[in-house]
């Protein structure tokens, strides 16, 4: 039997038993790969299933409530000043002209460049009380350390603030993406209706704008449940230092995965009720006349607001964390850059440029599924996927690296059976499964992005389309392509700039003798070398600056009419 | 046909003829072993291919690779580790008079599964001016109210701290490391945060008056090329804990053969390089660690702050009671 006849009888069976639901032979495919990628989280999911009771007792006894209530306080805080620093810039530099505005509307993105655990090292290190800072303080005054107050970077206010600095772009990002592709017509019904300008953002704007939003917010909720470098030099008792706890020091991995698997429960259950409280209403654009938008020259004192309220999130998220790092390199750029670093940044270059493509494709094929079927399956694979963002580096590598390894021993125990060679392990040890841990743990960004995008184009687009003669492949190319060019470009630049900065897979999953600029800036900075961690951390950061300055191009060409 | 098929998989997998090679999952950070490693490939030849990160990831990827995993030597930065490796069943004995000679039996495993290749301690820093070194005894001595508000340590999470409080365990017994514990947390000047170089700082700069520190991060802050690091260094004093007891509590970085090594005899090379004197020299001049060959003479600073006496329990307990001890500070509420 040839293969082509095996898996026509394979997909001929399935339709056979599933004839009534339609199951087409792509759908089948695609559903097999979205499963492919549910692995891992299946894996911690299913810790949930093997009692370990004592530990658990010991937990509630002890420290749990701790976890919990630092964690909750984590989102809470993180959400809120993500959304205050995201969605009111947002607003100013798409409707308004101020000072400057041209150039913060894409400078404001650029604390995503930034990897948490960097603002994290770069403000204690200035802040702290042993830093430059409070010292210079103190000999200028004479006063002791005790004589005065100063805000504690190390604890758990500062974990929310440094989160949220390097978070909030994610909300940004899509809220304005979605204000610039609002119809100004709608705005200017609602003026003429007695709305004031206020008005016209919180009743008109603002809840048209809200699946962006909340796509934007819960990505920042996920990154934030998923963080362990901050909280963890912060000596924050989060979820996340629990997994680990548990899982090194008290050597229990299935207790460690279950800490993980109650984290998705969070998840899941904002993103439920986060879905359902929308089920009613519907954010097609009503109004396909678009007038190209006349930003209103806003005077004096409320310019100067505006340009506060736009340029704070961007100095403390990134110029004043980037100078201090760019201090601290001055002393140290001549030793590190030798060849060998530039090693490191191919690698981290061509890690993140292969993934981002990957994730792409991967988000487009799974969210047209979901676009063209109303099979139950299909939407619950799409959202279980978007799990992975939510679950700790550490988890999901462990996660990628049990199956694998699994089948690499099983194809060596084959081979050795039947052919005497041993394979040994094939996959394990090499840059695929690093790719896939990254696709795990990042899919979620690419299909919400994408998703956001597809959900727009009215499916009757679709139909009139249909009627006009024209195919899937055809409608899908003529027809949504452009009109989501910007926001696939984002989806690509997000989820580059993500892998740049990712380090707990990258530490465990990555081969022999290969590094990456996260890995070489963690390991200096692990070990309190925070000048020499300068250089690589800055090249992270500079690195992100590009594909961040492209995704903002890319959202402001992407309104209809843009010149 | 199954002889084309098995030419076709052997073309495949075709590993090129390699010269000798040896591959070691390090939990020591790559600035801090390569130079080693590529003095050792300089000197022998056996390329060496290196992963580094934290011990317990390593350990759990031993046993998910199983009989297949490319590694030769497990290297870790504490004993508790290698005794946990040990356990688990992903080391194997390896018999050799080159490493048997030079470290001393209480640094190596009792069946020859890990070997010792450095020695840090864990020891009191202090401000000279706000104490004075009379008042300080030894680590039990920590739980005094006279410390309250004066201490900084940081988190048990730290590998440093479980093996430190499972050797008090070892000595003392679980109920009175508990007592023990529960007032040392209560003495703490703030809740524990940061490494062990910020625990230094913090005493410099008035934050805490002592704390408990590896001594090598003090060394190397002294020596550090940055100003304020040394600046702070100068500002506080070591001391040898429990002189007049059990001695200071001393830890191991060493190291083991996997049990399925591919390439085992390249790997007992790497080992007994790492014993050489010319290696051991080097834990001692550019980490300020002290060598487990006690015939290697410091230098610098390990030299000035002289001779001391290290407890010299047997190191394989510390794995034993490291459970113990994070399930302990768990309950005494040390974060």
């Amino acid at each position: 039997m040839t293969f082509k006849n095996f898996s026509e009888s394979f997909y001929s069976l399935l339709n056979l038993n599933f004839g009534l639901l339609k199951f087409s032979r792509l759908n089948l495919t695609l559903i097999i790969l979205a499963l492919f990628f549910c692995i891992p989280v299946v894996i911690v999911c299913g810790s949930l299933f093997f009692p370990a009771k004592d530990i658990w007792v010991h937990l509630i006894d002890t420290v749990l409530t701790d976890y919990i209530f630092n964690s909750l306080a984590l989102l809470i805080g993180v959400g809120f000043f993500s959304l205050l620093l995201g969605v009111i810039p947002a607003w100013l530099v798409t409707m308004y002209q101020f000072p400057m505005s041209r150039y913060l509307e894409w400078a404001i993105l650029l604390p995503m460049s930034m990897p948490a655990y960097i603002i994290a090292y770069s403000y204690t290190g200035t802040f702290d009380a042993a830093g430059p800072v409070q010292t210079i303080m103190r000999e200028l005054t004479g006063w002791e350390y005790n004589d005065y107050w100063f805000p504690e970077i190390r604890s758990l206010g500062g974990a929310i603030a440094m989160l949220s600095l390097v978070l909030y772009p994610y909300v940004y990002l899509l809220a304005r993406a979605s204000f610039i592709e609002q119809s100004i017509c709608v705005l200017e019904v609602s003026r003429t209706l007695g709305c004031n300008a206020i008005d016209a953002f919180r009743r008109v704007a603002l809840p048209l704008a809200r699946p962006a939003i909340i796509v934007g917010l819960s990505l920042v909720l996920m990154e934030t449940l998923a963080d362990y470098g901050t909280v963890q030099y912060f000596g924050v008792s989060a979820f996340t230092t629990g997994i680990f706890r548990t899982w090194f020091g008290m050597d229990n991995s299935l207790v460690a995965a279950q800490l993980s698997a109650i984290l998705l429960l969070f998840v899941v259950v904002f993103l439920y009720l986060e879905r359902r409280s929308r089920k009613q209403l519907a954010f097609h654009h009503t109004s396909n006349r678009y007038s190209p938008l006349l930003k209103q020259k806003l005077k004096s004192s409320s310019a100067f607001f505006a340009f506060v309220i736009c340029f704070a999130p961007l100095l403390f998220g990134f110029i004043l964390p980037a100078s201090f790092l760019g201090e601290w390199a001055i002393s140290t750029y001549s030793e590190a850059l030798d060849i060998d670093f530039y090693i490191l940044l191919l690698n981290s270059l061509s890690l993140a440029f292969v993934t981002a493509l990957l994730a792409l494709v991967i988000a487009l094929f799974l969210v047209y599924m979901n676009r063209n079927s109303h099979l139950f399956i299909n939407r619950f694979l799409v959202r279980f996927i978007s799990l992975g963002y939510a679950i700790p580096g550490t988890v999901i590598a462990v996660g990628v690296l049990i199956p694998f390894a699994w089948f690499d021993n099983r194809l060596d125990e084959f081979l050795t059976l039947h052919f005497n060679f041993s394979s040994g392990l094939l996959i394990s040890g090499t840059l695929f499964i690093l790719i896939f841990a990254y696709l795990v743990r990042f899919l979620a960004v690419s299909i919400n992005t994408v998703e956001a995008a597809l959900e727009k184009i009215k499916l009757e687009m679709d139909e009139v389309a249909k009627t006009a003669g024209m195919s899937h492949v055809s409608i899908m190319r003529r027809i949504h392509m452009p009109i989501m060019r910007g926001s696939l470009l984002t989806a690509l630049l997000l989820v580059f700039v993500d892998v740049l900065k990712e380090l707990p897979a990258t530490l465990i999953l990555r081969p022999f003798n290969f590094n990456t600029l996260a890995v070489r800036t963690f390991e200096l900075a692990n070990e309190e070398r925070l000048a020499e961690a300068a250089v690589p951390a800055l090249a992270i950061v500079i690195a992100g600056i590009i594909p961040v300055i492209m995704i903002s191009n890319s959202i402001s060409r992407s309104r209809p009419g843009y010149e | 046909m199954k002889k084309t098929l098995t030419i076709i998989i052997f073309l495949i997998f075709q590993q090129l003829p390699n010269a000798a090679e040896v591959n070691v999952y390090s939990a020591r950070k790559e600035t801090l072993i390569k130079p080693l490693l590529d003095q050792f490939t300089r000197d022998t030849g056996i390329r060496v291919n290196l992963i580094t990160g934290k011990a317990d990831i390593f350990i759990k990827r031993l046993e998910i690779e199983g009989e297949n995993t490319p590694a030769d030597i497990l290297l870790t930065i504490d004993a508790a580790r290698l005794v946990r490796a040990k356990e688990k069943g992903l080391f194997q004995e390896v018999i050799s008079d080159a490493l048997n000679k030079v470290i001393p039996n209480y640094f190596r495993d009792i069946d020859n599964h890990w070997f010792g290749l450095s020695l840090r301690s864990r020891v009191i820093v202090f401000a000279p001016d706000r104490v004075n070194k009379e008042e300080l005894i030894d680590y039990l001595d920590l739980a005094n109210s006279k410390w309250k508000g004066r201490i900084c340590v940081r988190s048990s999470s730290n590998i440093y701290n479980q093996s430190l409080v499972a050797s008090l365990i070892a000595h003392h017994g679980i109920n009175k490391i508990e007592i023990w514990a529960s007032r040392l947390v209560e003495n703490f000047a703030r809740p524990s945060k940061g490494g062990d170089r910020d625990q230094i700082k913090a005493v410099a700069i008035g934050v805490c008056d002592i704390a408990l520190v590896n001594n090598y991060y003090l060394a190397g802050m002294l020596e550090s090329s940055q100003e304020y690091e040394t600046y702070a260094a100068k500002k506080v004093k070591l001391f040898w804990p429990d002189q007049n007891g059990h001695g200071a509590h001393v830890n191991i970085s060493g190291a083991g053969v996997t049990k399925y090594a591919k390439n085992k005899e390249e790997a007992i090379q790497l080992l007994e390089y790492l014993v050489t004197d010319k290696a051991q020299q080097w834990y001692s001049d550019i980490n300020y660690e002290y060598a487990v060959n006690p015939e290697i003479k410091n230098t610098a600073i390990l030299g000035i702050w002289g001779v001391f006496k290290s407890d010299d329990l047997n190191l394989s307990l510390l794995g034993r009671y490291n459970r113990d001890a994070v399930l302990l500070m768990d309950r005494v509420g040390w974060k």
